[in-house]
């Protein structure tokens, strides 16, 4: 059986159910839920961070979701709700704005307190100190966030083709219930495909819209270590 | 409740399954990822391909994973190997990168005490550096294994079995008591393991505690 069949013949690749179109419900099920979940969790992060109130619920939640099986929450809001994209989108959302939430309080909070006195002294105030000194530097581990919220998502709408939802895990479903394999495989490449392509995407903006100045830190921490003498040998020694 | 409680005998055995499903690929991927963070941690170049290997594998969607495994590995589509394979490969790529970094955190002048006191390389690495290093790994076994139990359910769309079933029979079904009730035993299995595997990291760093009581009294 040759496993590519479905993926290289061309009469899959047009029409209402072909691959480009599955691929659009995809990505528009991802952009829909991504913006949805922005919108909800940076602001509540950055807020999180900058006050230091209620850090607890943002790691919590996050280390919460993990266990949360998508599948069930999924298909509970579906049969709470009912077939169409709300439930489906709820849930999406629901698994969305945990790994943002808690990356935008992370890197806000983690930004060095130093950095933020220095503003504070030189007359910022907290909503400055937010925008120009938080938030940029924060900006790597937001990203993270969404990285790992985009992934998420891409995984999940993959499932939402058993709630009978479009999008790319439609080939998997629909595979499975013909018995028609090299469409299953066709499906699962696909998104797999999809998966790899948004993560480096992200990984390229991250490098685009990062400050230089974060960029470079580590490499020149670690030279900056080797120029200091080495305590170590010393240490040895004692 | 009234469906809960006409099959629980049904729930143990997903559940039983369930933990099959869960609980094997965790501890074959801890198994690998202690040698191959071992590697990791002793090139530069040797941690750069592994972690970069890692993030992609990690990155595959379970479902398509799950699908792509049978033409891979030669298995047939529903044969539980398929699930195990995938799940210790996603558990192997998170720990392999944490395995290496608590490798790393190792104080070097402990393991130059063990040096100077005779302990050879292998025993060195089986008596003070990987004791050493358990309380890093234990934190990336129990982010694994909550993973681990809960992405088992997602194999229930193609027909795996466990505790996903409660899932898929649920909504065809159209019984919501039952979905529901998934979704909590899902949970509850999470955390009672973790709470295992936090009382485990407990007894076997029995050191740790040791150090923080000194601290306390000091």
């Amino acid at each position: 059986m040759n496993y590519l069949s479905y993926l290289l013949d061309a009469a899959h690749w047009s029409g209402s159910q072909g691959i480009p179109q599955r691929l659009v419900e995809h990505l528009g099920y991802t952009a829909l839920t991504m913006i949805i979940a922005l919108v909800v969790g940076v602001p509540l992060g950055a807020w999180i961070g900058h006050t230091g109130r209620g850090g607890f619920l943002a790691v919590g939640l996050a280390n919460g979701l993990r266990a949360l099986p998508t599948l069930g929450l999924l298909i509970l809001l579906v049969t709470l709700i009912g077939l169409g994209i709300t439930g489906p989108l709820i849930a999406l959302v629901i698994l969305a704005v945990p790994p943002i939430l808690a990356g935008t309080y992370a890197g806000v909070r983690n930004v060095d307190t130093a950095i933020v006195d220095a503003a504070r002294g030189m007359g910022m105030r907290g909503r400055e100190i937010l925008f120009q000194v938080e938030l940029p530097n924060a900006l790597p581990l937001i990203i993270g966030g969404v990285r790992s919220s985009v992934l998420q998502v891409i995984s999940t709408a993959t499932i939402a083709a058993y709630v009978a939802l479009g999008g790319l895990g439609r080939f998997i479903i629909d595979g499975l219930a013909i018995r028609d394999f090299p469409q299953m495989v066709a499906g699962s490449i696909l998104v797999a495909a999809l998966a790899i392509v948004a993560d480096l995407l992200l990984a390229g903006l991250q490098k685009l819209l990062v400050s230089p100045g974060l960029q470079v830190a580590p490499a020149a921490g670690r030279r900056r270590l080797r120029a200091v003498p080495d305590p170590r040998p010393a240490a040895q020694a004692a | 409740m009234t469906w809960v409680l006409g099959n629980l005998p049904l729930i143990g055995n997903l559940t039983l399954q369930h933990l099959v499903f869960a609980l094997i690929p965790v501890a074959i991927g801890l198994l690998l990822a202690i040698p191959l963070g071992w590697l990791a941690n002793r090139t530069r170049f040797g941690r750069t391909v592994t972690i970069n290997v890692a993030g992609l594998l990690y990155t595959i969607p379970s479902l398509a994973f799950f699908v792509l495994l049978p033409a891979i590995l030669g298995t047939q589509i529903l044969d539980p190997t398929n699930i195990i394979v995938a799940l210790s490969v996603y558990t192997l790529a998170l720990l392999v990168r944490t395995v290496a970094d608590a490798l790393s955190a190792v104080p070097p002048i402990v393991v130059n005490s063990a040096t100077a006191m005779g302990y050879k390389p292998v025993r060195r690495f089986l008596a003070v550096e990987l004791p050493l290093s358990v309380p890093v790994v234990l934190a990336g076994v129990r982010v694994a294994t909550v993973s681990s139990i809960s992405l088992v359910t997602v194999g229930a769309t193609v027909g795996f079995g466990g505790l996903g079933k409660m899932f898929t029979d649920g909504f065809q079904r159209g019984i919501t008591e039952e979905v529901i009730a998934g979704i909590v035993v899902v949970l509850v299995l999470a955390l009672v393991i973790d709470g295992l595997l936090l009382a485990l990291g407990r007894a076997i760093t029995p050191w740790d505690r040791i150090a923080a009581a000194a601290g306390r009294t000091r």
